[in-house]
């Protein structure tokens, strides 16, 4: 959690500095001077780097023994091995092409277009699906980024995100207000919805000390089946429909996708402006300032005039808006309509979005258009190789796990004593 | 480290106030009372409500007038939350709750099932299945807990023993080598967690919600190579026998609930009274708790806290593995996708609820099994209040229960907080 950076640490807040002057101008610059400098806090990238690779190294294991057919060569690998080791060659790398096909680009629709047998959206598709799937992760993964820099742990993404979808799509199917405004509203209600949502862990953990991650736990599971009673309610089932879904949101309330065929849509730009005011709020407005304080050190905090209780109850409430919005991207972006799992895992993905993007804003970013990109390319596998998408979630587990534990990846490469990544024992705590 | 502050803080504002613990409880009670006069009582139809014996509406019966029964039964939480408001007979404070909640199930009862009836047996049963994985899971998380080490993937556990037990039970033709590899399947997860918690110092938390991706994600994926391609060879576990014991299953109502079940209800409920002695009367319970509350202490005894900790982490994984084994080789017969949905949690629930012990686990999981099969009973009968609120039951009490509306709930003192030796 960083505990040891944020708070009345001059000169390391000096390096920073730059960033978040360029990024007033130019989003795109900030980006690279936010890239450029984890590049040169070394062995975070490394760690991450390394992370990523012992995941696909171990993804690769699983595709080849859970194939029967490259089991086979297996067994008389000691007179041909040639055999077994091609066999796992052409499973694992035909699967792993595909999955980068599928999120960055595909040179075979990239030619196309430049033959003039494709168009130009064909080309475009992978990125555009890989940013549409990150686009919620990027609010989902803020939001616990943020409560964790406030020494919180928002593990109630999911049920904030599920309440947002909620909101949002009950606003946007039901006000019918003219074009903008309509979204705008949509929006709001979205994270409206999420900041209820997590305004109740905060103000039980500011009155009560009830602790944060045993009531966002619970709320998770008490927004998920209030959204399994509500879209079985009249005025929210769609109508002409049995089964459990709601209304679809107006067409004025869905956030506009760009070039025609392709999935991207407005949600990405929201999420980026999103992640630039997150960045404000955490490292320039007071408000930021005092929930480093409080997460840094709640006693120093309170001893130097800072509610405590106040600022976890704002920052679960921001926390909230902010996973709320998440679903609201999810609702207008892509799905349109309430169902059970409209929300699908973005909550928990978020959290593993976070821990990978070190809670900071503009690495949450980045984390988020990885697991974005792993997702879009997933699909791409199952319908191309027919490599379960499950296998994602095991990779983007297993990624998040070497992370977290960055002595664990050290132990294995035998990499040199380092500042280690920043997480690990400093952020434990208990119940 | 933030939550003991705010909680000793509010404990300095108000040392001695008004209102009490007893005096908030029994101002909950009045007004469930009352609620359960004003609402169900004038709601319920004036028909009878049968509770019966044997499965059908047939047979012997407990009778009584809904609407009568609905009213009899909220006057008498009423009673009982003004006796507690009044500070009457302070000895008998748990008692009175109890009765008040007691009552005001019933009255919601007499409500619901009047004009129809409610098989008590059936009931009974229902809930003891179901609320077996939940004992099972929550004695895993009594384990790790009280030796310092949160457990939040009781639901990978779970997962990963109901897909060993699916798995290995199919392909050994056997339902206890399916039992013992789903023990297994848990301890994978449980040795996962143990590493990353103990050796490594990763936060506790964030290693337990991971490792429940990490499970959903490698059952589902295993379940979508091996078994849905052949599922005749990879997945149609042998079911668990139900066992009845001669003469004791004999027993009017009791019988056939306790007595005539699977080994697994057995297991849960003899590890229940095992684990509670073993904390409190074992070497070994002493060491646990002692780690639990305060591993330097320990260690300055003698106690080898990281060992210990590695030793009931381990064991809280066979624990919860098994547990796992119920949703394949007793609920459905097969695994399926992410079929836990969520029991693991109900089972973190029941044991924050029941306050870290195994006994309050025992009652916790009872109460979350009643309400789910009161919720499909309900759905079943078509009765006017949602599943889904029912369901939502033991994660709102938990929240009741931390928030210390009720009592507090403590956790041990060193729960999550990694031991480094210094």
């Amino acid at each position: 959690m960083s505990t040891d950076e944020p708070v009345a640490a001059p000169e390391k807040a000096a390096p920073e500095k730059a960033a978040p002057e360029k990024r007033a101008e130019k989003p795109g610059d900030s980006f690279m001077a936010q890239f450029t400098h984890n590049l040169w806090s070394a062995n975070t990238v490394t760690v991450t780097v390394l992370s990523i690779v012992l995941a696909m190294v171990i993804g690769a294991i699983l595709i080849i023994v859970s194939d029967s057919e490259v089991l086979k060569t297996f067994s008389y690998i000691t007179a041909r091995p040639s055999d077994a080791l091609n066999a796992s060659w052409n499973v694992v790398s035909a699967a792993y092409a595909d999955l980068f096909k599928g999120a960055i680009f595909d040179p075979a629709a990239v030619s196309a277009w430049f033959d003039g047998s494709g168009t130009w959206q064909q080309a475009f598709t992978p990125i555009s699906e890989t940013l549409t799937y990150a686009a919620p992760l990027v609010f989902t993964g803020l939001s616990v980024a943020l409560a964790f820099r406030g020494g919180l742990f928002n593990i109630g993404g999911q049920g904030q995100a599920v309440i947002g979808t909620i909101t949002a799509a009950v606003a946007g199917f039901t006000f019918g207000l003219p074009v903008v405004l309509n979204l705008i509203v949509a929006l709001l209600a979205g994270l409206i919805g999420g900041a209820v949502w997590g305004f109740i862990p905060g103000i039980l953990k500011a009155r009560a000390g009830a602790h944060e991650v045993i009531v966002t736990i619970m709320l998770n599971y008490v927004g998920l089946l209030f959204l399994g009673w509500l879209i079985l309610q009249d005025g929210i089932q769609d109508p002409n429909r049995t089964d459990a879904i709601s209304k679809s949101v107006a067409k004025s309330a869905q956030l506009p996708s760009f070039g025609g065929e392709l999935r991207v849509n407005l949600g990405i730009v929201v999420a980026v402006l999103v992640t630039a005011a997150v960045a404000w709020l955490l490292n320039k407005s007071a408000f930021g300032f005092e929930l480093r304080a409080v997460g840094a050190n709640p006693l120093a905090a309170r001893t130097a005039g800072i509610s405590v209780g106040k600022t976890y109850t704002l920052l679960m409430v921001v926390a909230g808006g902010l996973a709320g919005l998440g679903g609201a991207t999810q609702v207008l972006g892509t799905a349109y309509a309430l169902t059970p799992a409209v929300a699908g895992n973005i909550g928990f993905d978020g959290l593993l979005v976070a821990l990978l993007g070190r809670n900071r804003p503009w690495g949450t970013l980045l984390a988020a258009i990885l697991f974005g990109a792993l997702r879009a390319g997933g699909n791409r596998m199952q319908s191309f190789s027919g490599i379960s998408l499950e296998l994602v979630t095991v990779l983007q587990a297993l990624i998040v796990i070497f992370i977290a534990a960055p002595a664990l990846v050290k132990t294995i490469f035998h990499l040199r004593a380092a500042r280690s990544a920043r997480l690990g024992a400093s952020m434990a705590k208990g119940w | 480290m933030s939550t003991a502050t705010v909680e000793e803080l509010a404990e300095v504002v108000a040392p001695n106030r008004f209102w009490d613990r007893q005096r908030r409880l029994g101002a909950g009670v009045t007004f469930v009372g009352v609620l359960a006069i004003v609402l169900f009582g004038s709601l319920a139809p004036s028909e009878t409500a049968k509770f019966t014996i044997s499965q059908d509406a047939s047979g012997a019966a407990i009778k009584i007038n809904g609407q009568l029964g609905a009213y009899v039964f909220g006057v008498i939480a009423l009673a009982a939350g003004i006796a507690m408001l009044a500070g009457v007979a302070k000895r008998w404070q748990t008692t009175l709750l109890g009765v008040g909640i007691v009552a005001f199930v019933l009255s919601f009862l007499c409500w619901q099932v009047a004009g129809k009836f409610l098989p008590l047996v059936d009931t009974a049963s229902g809930t003891l299945q179901l609320a077996m994985p939940l004992i099972l899971g929550a004695l895993a998380g009594v384990l790790g807990e009280r030796s310092g080490v949160v457990n939040v993937a009781i639901e990978g556990q779970f997962l990963m023993g109901a897909f060993g037990a699916a798995l290995v039970g199919t392909m050994a033709t056997s339902v206890w080598a399916g039992l013992v590899s789903a023990a297994i399947g848990g301890a994978i997860i449980a040795a996962m967690l143990a590493v990353l918690a103990i050796r490594f110092l990763v936060d506790q938390v964030v290693v337990g919600i991971v490792l429940n991706l990490f499970a959903l994600g490698i059952t589902g994926f295993l379940y979508e190579r091996l078994m849905q391609p052949d599922a005749q060879k990879y997945n149609q576990p042998p079911a668990m026998p139900t066992w009845s014991i001669p003469g004791l299953s004999k027993i009017p109502v009791v019988g056939p609930v306790l007595f005539q079940s699977n080994l697994l209800v057995w297991l849960a409920l003899i590890l229940v009274v095992v684990i509670h002695f073993a904390l409190s009367r074992t070497r070994w319970g002493l060491r646990t708790r002692a780690v639990g509350e305060h591993p330097t202490a320990a260690d300055t005894v003698g106690i080898r806290v990281r060992g210990l900790r590695y030793t009931n982490v381990l064991l809280g994984g066979l624990i919860a593995g098994a547990g796992g084994a119920y949703f394949t080789l007793v609920a459905t017969g097969s695994f399926n996708k992410n079929m836990t949905s969520g029991a693991g949690f109900i089972a973190l629930a029941a044991l924050i609820f029941g306050r870290w012990t195994p006994f309050g686990a025992l009652g916790a999981a009872l109460f979350f099994g009643f309400a789910q099969k009161l919720a499909t009973y309900l759905s079943a009968v078509g009765s006017p209040v949602p599943s889904q609120f029912l369901n939502m039951l033991p994660y709102l009490a938990t929240i009741v229960a931390v928030a210390g509306l009720v009592g507090r709930v403590r956790a041990p003192a060193a729960d999550g907080v990694p031991y480094v030796k210094s």
